[in-house]
């Protein structure tokens, strides 16, 4: 099945970009597809490679990052979200882009679910 | 058409209204899945059980055990009728039903 | 209101499914109405078929005479108005939630219809995507 994921906060303040990341792993380990990623709101704060949290906590970006890698995920950020939060090409990690709403509303047309991870 | 909502609610119900939102509008048929904070509702004994409780004929209960675990909850009794899944069990929950909305 | 690039590549697809935007905050407090308001328009964009409800403090979004000047931030919710530009026709409020917080429809800038839990309890079991929230 294809399933969807937007994520509306960042990788710390908020518990939700966890939760996702943890349902993508197991979906994909299901042998779900997971057409796109979508970040919203300050959800696109996760793409931001300069984010450096203690070494002896989790590293979101990192994580989003490789399991894009390995499972080749489009992991997209919303340009005017991402704008307004200062993120820009330069900032991003590997594996993410930046890119218009309407990508979000295509997954949610194409995708058998969209799944909402927020606060 | 008669489709059938996984509802997910991720917000303690002692400080925000999502939980009794979504018991007053998920229809019968529905399930609810406790995630993150919103935990804390499947805890048997706590004010808003019996809230729960009343519902528990007409929509099924989830919980998501290792939010519960993470809150040193793992021990405790559960409202009767809950099942604990894991992420597995969530993803399952998603596939199963035909629309997820997220009580945020 | 969104970027016009954001209409870039309109959906092609052909595929028309139910989007429900649920609005549940009060405006201005957080970004989420404002941002939330954005995805509605786009679905529109998209020509699917939308549905935005106001429950909660969500009732308080459409409140007449919001006047932002004083906080210095943008004032979005002008924005409602245009959504039947956009043939987003589908606005519903809970009678409850307006009622709990001393509201009528007479205090909404913009005309919605106001249901009971139980209608909207209908209207949101029957879709396909949930955003907002």
């Amino acid at each position: 099945m294809k399933l969807g994921i937007l994520v509306n906060e960042g990788p710390f303040t908020h518990q939700a970009s966890d939760t996702a990341y943890r349902f993508t792993e197991a979906a994909l380990a299901k042998g779900h597809e997971i057409p796109r990623v979508f970040f919203y709101h300050d959800g696109v704060n996760n793409a931001n490679k300069l984010s450096e949290p203690q070494s002896d906590d989790r590293n979101l970006v990192k994580l989003w990052s490789e399991l894009g890698e390995k499972h080749g995920l489009d992991l997209v950020v919303c340009v005017a979200a991402a704008l307004r939060r200062g993120m820009t090409d330069e900032l991003l990690a590997a594996g993410f882009r930046i890119s218009g709403l309407g990508q979000l509303i295509e997954t949610g047309i194409e995708a058998d679910r969209l799944v909402v991870f927020g606060d | 058409m008669a489709s059938r909502m996984l509802h997910t609610v991720n917000k303690s119900p002692f400080e925000r209204n999502s939980l009794n939102s979504c018991l007053r509008l998920a229809r019968k048929g529905s399930a609810v899945l406790l995630i993150e904070d919103g935990v804390y509702a499947a805890v048997a004994g706590t004010s808003v059980a019996e809230r729960v409780s009343e519902r528990m004929a007409e929509l099924s209960f989830y919980v998501l055990g290792p939010d519960v675990a993470a809150r040193g909850l793992g021990g405790a009794p559960l409202i009767e009728g809950f099942r604990v899944v894991d992420y597995d069990g969530f993803v399952d929950l998603v596939a199963e039903h035909d629309a997820t909305q997220a009580w945020l | 209101m969104p970027d016009e690039n954001e209409f870039e590549g309109e959906y092609q697809g052909g595929t028309v499914k139910r989007f429900l935007y649920v609005n549940r905050r009060a405006p201005h407090g957080t970004i989420y109405p404002h941002e939330t308001l954005e995805m509605v328009l786009i679905a529109a964009a998209f020509d699917q078929d939308v549905t935005v409800v106001f429950l909660d403090d969500g009732v308080y979004q459409i409140k007449k005479d919001q006047d932002t000047k004083g906080i210095g931030i943008k004032n979005f919710t002008p924005a409602f108005r245009a959504l039947d530009d956009y043939d987003v026709e589908k606005l519903y409020v809970e009678k409850e939630s307006l009622e709990a917080r001393g509201l009528t429809a007479e205090d909404l800038l913009v005309p919605v219809e106001v249901v009971s839990t139980e209608e909207l309890r209908e209207i949101m079991a029957e879709q396909d995507v949930v955003l907002g929230g």
